[in-house]
């Protein structure tokens, strides 16, 4: 399965409020793209569309290399090779932090229990957090249970990564540290999502920018497009609002 | 006569104690495979009604409503005197299991559904965006954490099925309750009745203590 992801005409209603117009985007294999743009805007309702954590309208197609995301057989498969990192971390509270990263492998890409172990120990120390493998997540802190919870998703070799706000919830010291291994995911081939707010990271990693407000894309551009040029009145002053700090 | 020859006749007591103990052992055997089988109906149910097609929840909505409605001693009498009517002829055991494990199904069933439903939408969606079939979700995920949340309530109902097996000694069955009034009319004193009181006070208080205990501890951590 390739990992470019294909958004056609994608239109997401919560009952008589539209989230997401008629959306239309392109990410290319291995591309690492930013979504920022106000609260409410649909950011974070696009990326769960990718791997159908919410459903959308049938009109609306999603592929993600070239394979349909849709209700049916094939749609664990397609989350199978989609990693996802949420706000909330939403790690599995009853398993060590250890079994949370070997799970996945095991049961659905039927890795032994030894297999599983040495990638998970070599996924943790990616992250820097191998000394925490025994420790449930409840005793770790926001910074090191987001890196966990990125070590799962990478744990399956997901083609594409996907980061919903995985930042926002954590206490401002931490930042740094998950923004760190993100940032040492980018260019190694996996094709990357990320809504964020840290505009820092955007402008610092993403080789493209999606600015979007009311639920639709306002504009995209490379970073310095896009933070330094913007052309739409809105993005200008949504960035203006934000980087003036 | 005074009280302690009427209620606490010991020479009586002693007499009636290997009787007493026999009911015992039969309340215990109604009560473990009553519940036994009430966690496997209520899990099932808890299941179909969360999570199956849309008419087989109402069906498990309104078996677990009327089970719930009708008064146990009521549902027991049909089974053990009505269904021979028909030709179900269950013997007092099967007759007092059924009743007390339909019943408890329908119990379970609500506390694993409050369980299930208590764990965040979040441990659901990263499941699923893993890859997780429903299955493993279900076995390795949402279960082992609805299961820490619902032992307090499932402790709870256990005590009321142990509670609710005095009801066999309608249907003739010899559990402790109908042996203590047997050893009664046999002594002509109602010192057994007491010992069965006492039997069943010392069985159970440990298990209600128990869910004191479990209520505090899980109440004071939390994830």
């Amino acid at each position: 399965m390739g990992s470019n992801i294909q958004i056609t005409n994608l239109r997401k209603q919560f009952g008589s409020f539209t989230a997401l117009h008629e959306l239309n985007l392109e990410i290319a294999e291995g591309e690492v793209v930013c979504v920022i743009g106000p609260s409410g805007s649909g950011k974070s309702t696009l990326i769960r569309c990718i791997n159908l954590l919410e459903p959308f309208e049938p009109q609306s197609k999603i592929h993600v290399g070239g394979v349909p995301v849709e209700a049916g057989r094939n749609l664990e498969k397609v989350r199978a090779d989609v990693g996802m990192v949420f706000q909330s971390f939403n790690l599995f509270p009853h398993l060590t932090v250890l079994r949370n990263v070997m799970l996945a492998p095991m049961r659905v890409r039927h890795a032994t229990p030894a297999q599983a172990e040495a990638r998970a120990r070599e996924l943790l120390a990616r992250v820097g957090i191998e000394g925490q493998a025994e420790k449930y997540p409840g005793k770790l802190s926001g910074g090191q249970q987001q890196r966990v919870a990125i070590a799962r998703a990478l744990a399956m070799d997901p083609k594409v990564m996907l980061f919903d706000e995985p930042t926002s919830a954590l206490d401002p010291e931490m930042v740094g540290e998950v923004l760190d291994v993100m940032k040492s995911l980018a260019g190694t081939g996996v094709t990357m999502v990320v809504v964020t707010h840290e505009m820092g990271f955007a402008r610092q990693v993403a080789d493209r920018v999606v600015f979007m407000d009311g639920g639709r894309i306002i504009e995209t551009g490379t970073p310095t497009q896009i933070f330094d040029h913007p052309h739409e009145e809105r993005t200008r002053n949504f960035l203006g609002a934000v980087l003036n700090h | 006569m005074n009280i302690f020859n009427t209620f606490f006749n010991v020479p009586i007591l002693i007499r009636t104690f290997p009787l007493l103990m026999s009911g015992l052992w039969i309340t215990v055997q109604i009560g473990v495979v009553s519940i036994v089988a009430g966690l496997v109906l209520g899990m099932v149910l808890a299941l179909v009604r969360l999570y199956a097609a849309p008419w087989l929840q109402i069906i498990a909505k309104i078996y677990i409503n009327f089970m719930r409605s009708i008064p146990l001693l009521v549902l027991l009498i049909i089974i053990y005197y009505a269904l021979p009517f028909v030709g179900i002829r269950l013997s007092p055991f099967l007759s007092a299991v059924s009743a007390l494990s339909l019943v408890s199904g329908a119990y379970t069933a609500e506390i694993f559904r409050a369980g299930i439903e208590a764990i965040p939408k979040g441990q659901f969606e990263a499941s699923a965006a893993l890859g997780l079939g429903y299955r493993h979700m279900m076995v390795d995920v949402i279960l082992p954490q609805a299961i820490r949340i619902v032992i307090p309530p499932l402790t709870n109902n256990c005590i009321n099925v142990i509670k609710d097996t005095a009801l066999a000694s309608v249907v003739a069955m010899p559990d402790l309750l109908k042996q203590a009034t047997q050893a009664q009319a046999l002594a002509a004193n109602p010192s057994p009745l007491i010992g069965a009181a006492i039997i069943y006070v010392a069985f159970l208080w440990p298990l209600v203590a128990a869910v004191s205990r479990l209520e505090r501890s899980y109440g004071k951590e939390d994830h």
